[in-house]
This record gives C-alpha cells, structure tokens and sequence, in this order.
C-alpha cells in the first residue's frame, strides 16, 4: 500500500529537503537551491498526478486507446518555465548582493545592515 | 485584455508615453467593463476563441471590474509622475527597462483579476512578482537587493503553496475552470484533499497578501524600492492578493465550505486585529517614512481582513470599500514621498524638518493622506472604517468594534510624528534651498488627494459597486 505511492513519497521528501534548505541555510546560494528542490518536487507532484495505470503517451495512433492525462503535463511546463526565471532571477539579484556588500552570508549582510542604519 | 499589452512592450523609444498611454487605455477599458457589467452582469471571454471547460476564459464580474478599476487608475495616475521621479532613482540606461517591468506586472495583476481559470491564476502572479522583485531591486540603495531577494524567496514559497493547492483540487476534480471547480467541488468536499488544497492555498495567498504574521518581506521592500514602485504596489499589489482570497474562498470553495473547514473566522479576526495592532505600534517608532507607511500598510491589510472575517455582505462590502480607500490613500502617500525624495533625497523623518513651509502642497497631501488612514470624517478613511465598524457591530462583536477605534487612534500618533516634525521644527540648514516639488509630481498627487475627498463626502459610486460586488459573491455561494 506505502509503495504504490512511492511517487508521491518522494514528492513530500524533496519537498519538505528543500523546504528546509529554504529555511535554515544562511547562504544564498543554497537558498535558492533549495527553492529550486522545493518547487521540483511539485512539478513531480503534477506529473505522477497525471500518469494513468498502463497509459503511454499521448499520441494519435492506431492502437493507443488508453494515455495519460496531458493536461497537467502542458501545465508544469509552464511551471517550469516560472521555475527557470525565478532561479535566475533569484541568482542574479544574488550576483549583485555580492558586490554590493561582499557576501552571500544572511547573517554578515544583516550585520552590515544593522551598521548602517 | 491584459495581452496586447505585453505584445507592445518592445518599443524602444518614448516608453514613457508609449507606458502611460498603454496603461490609460487599460484604465478607460476598464471604466467601460466596469459600466457595462453592472449593467448586465458577468462577462465572459473565451480566450482563443476555446470553450470554457477545455480553453482559458476571462471572467469578469462585479468584483473583478472593480478590481481592474482601481488597479488601472493607480498605475495610470503613478506614471503621470514616474517620468520626473525615476530621473533621480534609477541610472538613465534602466529607464527603459523599468517601463517593460513596470507594464508587465500591471498586465500581471489585470490578468489574475480578470481571468477565470486557477492554473492562469498562478501564471499571471508570477509575471506580476517576477517583475515586482526586479523593480524594487532597481532601488538605490543596496539594500533594495535584499529586500528584493528576501520578497522573492517569501513569494515564491507562497506561488508554489498556491501551485500544489491548485494541482490537488484538478487532481479532485479534473477541471482548472474556476466556475467548473465551484460547481464540482461541492461533491468532495468532505474529502481530505480538498482540504489540504484549501490549506495550501489559503497560507499561499496569505504570504502574497503580507497578512500578520506572514508579512515580514514588506516594510523592507517598500522602504527601499524606487518612490514611484512603492506608490503602485503598495496600493496594488496587497489588493490582488486579497482579491484572490475572496475569490478562492467565496467563488471556489464556496462559503460555507471555506468557513466551517477551518477556524477560519476566528483565525482571521485574531490575525487580523494582531496585523493592525503590531503594525500600527511599529509604524509609531519607525525612524524612515517609508518604513512607517509599510507597517500602517500592514495594519490595513488587518482591517480588510477583519471585515472579510465577518463572513457578512456588509462586512465584505467594508472591506472592499477599503480595498478602494486605501489604494487611494497610499498611492497619493507614496507619491508625496516621492516628491520629497527627489527634492531632499531621503525619507527620513528627521529630515522632514520645516517642509510645511518649504513644499507646502506636497505636505499638504501627506496630511490629507495620513488623516484618511486615521478615518477623519470627510476623507474616504471615515467612510470605509464607518462600513467596518457597523458591519462589526451588526455582527455583535462589540469588543472587536472597540479594538479598531483603538486603533485608529494608533494611527493618529504615527501621522502626528510627521506632522509635528514637518511644520513645527525650522528648516535644517542643508535643506534650505528645498522648493516645492515640480508639477509632474503634484498634478498626480492633488489628483489622488482630491479623489480621497471626493469619494470621501460622494460616496455613491464606491459604494454602490462595492455592495453590488459583496451581494454577488454571496448570491454565488449560498
């Protein structure tokens, strides 16, 4: 019973890994890694959600009558998409945090922070 | 609606213009939607001309044209004075770039307003915050980057909860049309997926929504963000997010569903008065203007969150009404910090030394703006705190009436800080060449400020759409 949804159990444990990651790592970098983790697992979310017992792809042909569900695939495409431009988005403001003060440690910017105010 | 605009976006010369006249439109078309739905009620566009249950259709009701209103003539009005303001904040080289973003979360926002499918939903918020984030990150200061990256981290987590919520309510019931999802979603609604989805959705849209105590990312962010990025999310930005609440918990998972699954009334009223008093206590010690108008931001979102609390028509009518005041009240607020950066070069209060007598109007309309956030009789702040208290009362909740007057008075010293600085300390020795600020800031501002008045004493229009927008939601969902 626990290993028919063995998808979905690697879905909550990349999710709750990069969820973590989110949370306790100071680094920047490793934030966005995280991040990057955190929304994977919900693309595999989407896409073992969509997957029909015995289905292949979706394709006309003769001789296919059972596929999977297309839809949630097309949909975490664009997700993916998103996902892309959030990463580099989120890694170039982290190339820019670094010049201007030198670091990608939360801890060391918020001290800087704190001297400026 | 919302795609024309980004087709147009490649023009590389005249943005400004090209930007404003774009955004004009948007605001004409959304007068016209606006008329004609309440009229004859709900539209529906079908987006490359596909059915509903299989294509993407823009579905705009009452609520939703009331929404595009406010957002398209905030965005119209900021721009009048982006040109004269982002001279002095962002390096000449960005300016154009600055429009593209700015025109892509506009579209951003009309798009998750006007559209009818939850999928697109998601699309459209992260056009919106992707652009949002990289505007405030075009702020002067450095720590523009870190807020910027630190809003970007909060938002993503909230887009992605969004995401999985939506992913397990297809998953329950095959459909991604909001309508469709209303209409199914009813049959498993006991189910636990269901409920997971609408968890997962509610923390989203909460964190989008900087909701206390999710709202952590938002003083910074505004504080450091370019004046004229602040003036448009502050008073937009928030709104959508709470336009996504009420249409998720009322339009999708219907009322009595969304209000018996969770404490959520409960939840809501505490975290919201929670929002209003904590806000409004940090905004009091703020040292830097802006800082202070994000907290009170903070604070009234809790009042929006109060009245949504109360589950009643008129309490959803306050606070849609305040939806409308506050959008006004902060973006005029917002443009007059805006003028003062570009005449002075800093928000900080300390520096605001002597400007009653320097830049008059420009004071003028931070005293009209901060005494609507007060709730002073004859600005719209009165007119949307009457509507939540007595929808409060209506409810019985008298101690919660109480609560918010309290508050308000929070408000009171907070305005009065500024006030007093501004007009009762002399100049400082370095401002003294300070003059008022040029007209392309306060044609804008006045025009913000008179419309805080005059919906303040006419209040028939605001009103009239908001009860109209508040009954429909419950006519949906019985």
């Amino acid at each position: 019973m626990l290993m028919d949804h063995y998808n979905y159990w690697i879905v909550v444990v990349l999710m709750m890994t990069g969820f973590y990651i989110v949370i306790a790592h100071g680094n920047l970098i490793k934030k966005i890694v995280g991040l990057s983790i955190f929304q994977t697992s919900v693309f595999i979310f989407y896409i073992s959600m969509a997957k029909v017992e015995g289905g292949t792809a979706p394709i006309l042909e003769e001789g296919i009558r059972q596929y999977s569900n297309p839809l949630p695939h097309v949909l975490i495409l664009t997700a993916i998409v998103v996902g892309i431009a959030t990463t580099a988005l989120g890694l170039a403001l982290a190339v820019r945090i670094k010049e201007a003060y030198g670091s990608i440690e939360e801890e060391e910017i918020q001290r800087q922070d704190n001297l400026d105010c | 609606m919302a795609a024309p605009l980004c087709l147009l976006l490649t023009r590389p010369r005249m943005v400004w213009l090209f930007a404003l006249v774009v955004s004009g439109t948007a605001f004409l078309t959304s007068i016209l939607l606006l008329q004609q739905v309440m009229v004859s009620g709900t539209i529906v566009y079908e987006l490359g001309g596909w059915k509903a249950p299989w294509g993407i259709e823009y579905r705009i009701d009452q609520l939703s044209a009331f929404l595009l209103l406010i957002i398209s003539a905030v965005s119209t009005v900021v721009l009048l004075a982006a040109h004269t303001s982002i001279q002095q904040e962002i390096p000449a080289s960005r300016h154009r770039l600055f429009y593209v973003l700015y025109l892509l979360s506009l579209a951003g926002m009309l798009g998750i307003v006007a559209t009818g499918d939850a999928f697109n939903v998601f699309v459209f918020l992260e056009i919106s915050s992707l652009s949002a984030y990289a505007l405030i990150a075009l702020g002067k200061d450095r720590r523009a980057l870190w807020a910027a990256y630190q809003y970007l981290i909060m938002g993503t987590i909230g887009a992605t909860f969004i995401l999985i919520g939506i992913g397990l309510m297809y998953q329950m019931t095959g459909t991604l049309n909001m309508h469709d999802l209303s209409v199914r979603l009813p049959a498993v609604e006991h189910t636990r997926t269901v409920f997971t989805a609408f968890a997962f959705i509610i923390v989203g849209v909460c964190l989008k929504l900087a909701l206390f105590p999710l709202h952590l990312w938002l003083p910074n962010a505004y504080a450091y963000a370019p004046s004229i990025v602040t003036a448009f999310f502050a008073a937009t930005a928030t709104k959508v997010a709470i336009y996504l609440l009420i249409r998720f918990t009322f339009s999708i998972f219907g009322l009595s569903f969304s209000f018996t699954a969770l404490p959520l009334q409960i939840l809501f009223l505490v975290l919201g008065l929670l929002g209003v008093f904590v806000a409004s206590t940090a905004a009091i010690y703020q040292t830097n203007v802006k800082h202070l108008f994000a907290y009170s931001s903070i604070a009234q979102v809790g009042y929006m969150i109060i009245g949504f609390s109360m589950t009643t028509a008129t309490g959803l009518m306050a606070t849609l009404l305040h939806l409308f005041n506050h959008a006004l009240m902060k973006s005029a607020l917002f443009l007059a910090l805006g003028a003062v950066m570009y005449r002075i070069g800093s928000v900080q209060l300390s520096q605001f030394q002597g400007l009653g007598r320097q830049m008059p109007l420009t004071m003028a309309a931070i005293v009209i703006g901060g005494l609507s956030l007060i709730g002073v009789p004859l600005t719209v702040g009165f007119v949307s705190k009457w509507y939540l208290v007595l929808a409060v009362i209506e409810n019985g909740w008298w101690p919660v009436a109480v609560l918010i007057l309290l508050a308000s008075l929070l408000a009171v010293v907070y305005v009065w800080r500024i006030v007093e600085v501004a007009y009762f300390k002399p100049p400082l020795a370095a401002n003294e060449s300070v003059t008022e600020a040029p007209l392309s800031f306060l044609v804008p501002i006045w025009i913000l400020v008179v419309a805080n008045l005059y919906f303040g004493i006419d209040t028939r229009l605001s009103i009239e759409v908001a009860q109209a927008a508040a009954q429909s939601l419950f006519g949906v969902s019985p």
